[in-house]
């Protein structure tokens, strides 16, 4: 099991021939991924090839004459900034369910309309500014390293890129695989956050913990700690990058900036501490984390099965299985 | 309406000088003094010479508020004072709670033209995160930090959203005048300045404009005694005038020059420069390089590609930085092959001539034969397996200095 994506996912790539588009949309097919169309307007009715899958797929003009054509149901955006809000709203307009936007750069005005425009809408928004959404070995829909990851049961959800894939990494290399990896973007408005994404991974039966990497800046993760302390009983490991980020100063992400004392990793990072969740302040021990929070959990386990009756999680066993090949 | 917190967290994008938000608040219909930039005593002079009101206004020119504090700001009751009183200020190193204990060194003035003042006012536009629009904030306490009376007096702050899509109505004004107990007469000149202040948000992509204080002069009349914008680094593309408005004065030299290669780098007071693919991971470097016990030099993030050209110039900026003594590159390869990016470290450290200890830990895609490379090279480097040991490496090496 996994959330939003998997094998039944059929991809439109908005922005195919470009650049980046054209290469992603190559690895994400290697990958496995179903893309079925692509939409570049002017080019509609030619055909695509990918070098490294070596697959060909349709070019349309608008994404409505793509859906229709092939049942598209996700678009994944490599469209350039300033055409980004315009691509957004088309695949809304077109119905396209979920909609992973990967560029970088949107105006914050342009992204608040969008996420007015979306509001009413049948879609939802990842990102934008993210590396997208990926469910191990059924779907690769975004521009992450693909062999990081391991079929499995920890959900990962991060405003971040390159350490999302640090974290996946450490998760992978402590044996753990994961159910669907999300990246939810660095900008400051964005479709779906860090709430959502929990809620779905709580409700997700494939899911057994949560891996939540945050950043400063905004209090996102101020309000997913109110959201897991009521609604989340899987265990949950965060880590929140920015201790050390001055004040007033943007760190790189256009969301990642510390004003007015608010945003800061520390008040983050008691807020999350506060709602139970396991946060460590190293980033280079968020695998070592969940697995000792894990086995500390299969371990509560084994005691309330001997003094008790039986209370099983029946996430633990599973887990087990995976650590032990 | 209870407690709520204020959020400016896009507040310092990209900002302006006060002049130049004036400028832009003039062609949008916002009162401001008469007045104009200048850059010497003389101009100061003659600029306010070309004033009609008796008592002129000195104000420093940096990107940095508290400036009145800070001895930026002089009243001049007689013209003649003028020349002195700016030659007191140009030059001077100004030092608030918002430049850093360094100071700014004052290069330019504004000169205006006193005003009657009857009541000031703080008024702020934004964009509000959580609810996606634009939050309008008032209070009766005009001069005073807004988070200052956020903290004492939340109840003295008023605050409106204005949902992007239907735009500002003018009740959005009526609503802030009433709060703030307007007379009848100021209500309609005040939801029009609501009014044009918005428009020049939304046209401008601005984050914030603020004018603390907002005055209601003597004549019944608004004006912006002061101005501050911030606009979003992700508009300017479309902004040609604020684009005009950079002064590299106010910029680290340093990170002017990554700017120029497209490197994103912010300079801190530590002594080991890391860098690093991807700005999460560069914040979370400069973490792990302070639970190691060192001190961060600077957060640098060389973007995805990090190729040999891009690995030069980033080495050749850390290293401009005196106090950096210890280079940590934490790179986690994914679809950029580790062994490519090695490649790269290679010849742009050849090239550079790195003077200090250096460390480098690579994983992700391909991240043995980039270590091998690593290793095999003649360069007097060390490497790590993961960003902890890396990050203790490095700040063995530098000898734990920056304590």
């Amino acid at each position: 099991m996994s959330v939003l994506v998997g094998r039944n996912s059929r991809v439109v790539v908005q922005g195919l021939t470009g650049k980046e588009g054209s290469f992603h949309a190559d690895q994400c097919l290697a990958y496995g991924t179903n893309v079925v169309g692509g939409v570049t307007p002017g080019k509609g009715g030619t055909t695509w090839k990918g070098e490294a899958s070596g697959k060909e797929v349709p070019v349309f003009d608008t994404v409505a004459q793509a859906v229709a054509a092939t049942g598209a149901n996700v678009s994944l955006i490599f469209v350039p900034p300033a055409f980004a809000a315009d691509a957004v709203l088309e695949a809304a307009d077109a119905k396209v369910p979920l909609i992973v936007a990967i560029t970088e750069g949107i105006p914050v005005l342009d992204m608040m309309r969008v996420k007015k425009g979306l509001a009413g809408s049948e879609s939802r928004l990842i990102g934008p500014n993210c590396p997208g959404i990926i469910t191990p070995g059924e779907a690769k829909i975004g521009i992450m390293p693909g062999f990081i990851h391991k079929k499995g049961r920890v959900g990962i959800v991060s405003r971040s890129g390159t350490l999302t894939y640090e974290a996946v990494w450490q998760v992978t290399k402590q044996g753990l695989g994961q159910s669907t990896c999300i990246g939810i973007g660095g900008d400051p408005l964005n479709g779906t956050n860090f709430i959502d994404v929990l809620d779905l991974f709580q409700k997700d039966p494939g899911t057994d913990a949560i891996v939540m990497i945050g950043e400063i800046g905004g209090d996102a993760e101020e309000r997913a700690a109110d959201f897991i302390r009521e609604n989340v009983t899987k265990p949950v490991v965060a880590f929140i990058a920015g201790v050390t980020a001055p004040p007033g100063r943007r760190m790189g992400h256009a969301g990642a900036i510390i004003s007015g004392g608010q945003g800061t990793a520390a008040s983050k990072m008691a807020a999350l501490r506060k709602a139970g969740v396991a946060v460590t302040d190293n980033p280079a021990l968020i695998g070592e984390t969940l697995a000792g929070l894990l086995s500390k959990a299969e371990d509560d386990d084994e005691e309330e099965k001997e003094e008790v009756v039986v209370v099983v999680q029946p996430c633990s066993a599973v887990i087990a299985e995976e650590r032990c090949p | 309406m209870g407690s709520f917190q204020l959020q400016r967290q896009e507040a310092d994008a990209v900002n302006v000088h006060e002049f130049q938000a004036k400028q832009l608040f003039g062609k949008f219909g916002v009162p401001v003094p008469r007045g104009r930039d200048v850059w010497t005593p003389a101009e100061a002079e003659d600029a306010a010479k070309e004033l009609s009101s008796p008592v002129t206004v000195v104000k420093a020119q940096i990107h940095a508020g508290g400036r009145g504090k800070a001895g930026g700001v002089k009243i001049a009751r007689d013209k003649s004072q003028v020349s002195t009183l700016a030659g007191e200020i140009l030059g001077k190193r100004l030092v608030t709670p918002q430049t850093g204990a360094a100071g700014k060194e004052v290069k330019r003035l504004l000169i205006e033209e006193g005003v009657n003042i009857a009541h000031e006012f703080y008024l702020s536009l934004l964009v509000d995160r959580g609810t996606a629009s634009i939050a309008v904030v008032a209070s009766r306490e005009g001069g005073m930090e807004i988070e200052e009376v956020a903290a004492k007096h939340p109840e003295k702050i008023i605050k409106v959203l204005i949902d992007p899509v239907t735009g500002y109505q003018p009740f959005h004004g009526r609503k802030l005048a009433f709060g703030l107990g307007l007379s009848k007469e100021t209500i309609g000149p005040f939801a029009k300045l609501i009014g044009n202040l918005y428009r020049l948000l939304m046209e401008k992509d601005a984050s914030l404009v603020e004018i603390n204080p907002l005055v209601l002069t003597a004549e019944g009349g608004f004006i912006a005694l002061d101005g501050k914008m911030s606009f979003d680094d992700n508009g300017l593309f479309r902004h040609e005038d604020v684009r005009g408005f950079r002064d590299l004065d106010e910029e680290d030299p340093l990170e002017v020059r990554a700017s120029e290669h497209n490197l994103n780098y912010v300079k801190l007071d530590g002594t080991i420069g890391c860098m690093v693919n991807g700005a999460g991971l560069a914040m979370a470097t400069m973490d792990v390089i302070k639970l190691a016990g060192g001190e961060p030099a600077n957060f640098l993030d060389v973007g995805g590609g990090a190729s040999k050209e891009t690995v030069k110039e980033a080495f050749q900026i850390l290293l401009a930085d005196p106090n950096v003594k210890g280079v940590f590159v934490n790179i986690f390869g994914g679809i950029v092959r580790c062994d490519r990016i090695a490649g790269g470290i290679i010849e742009a450290a050849k090239e550079v001539n790195v003077s200090v200890p250096l460390v480098v830990r690579l994983d992700g895609t391909n991240a043995e034969e980039g270590k091998k490379m690593l290793a095999e090279s003649s360069l007097n480097l060390e490497v790590a397996d993961t960003m902890w040991e890396g990050a203790k490496k490095v700040v063995g090496l530098a000898g734990r200095a920056g304590r």
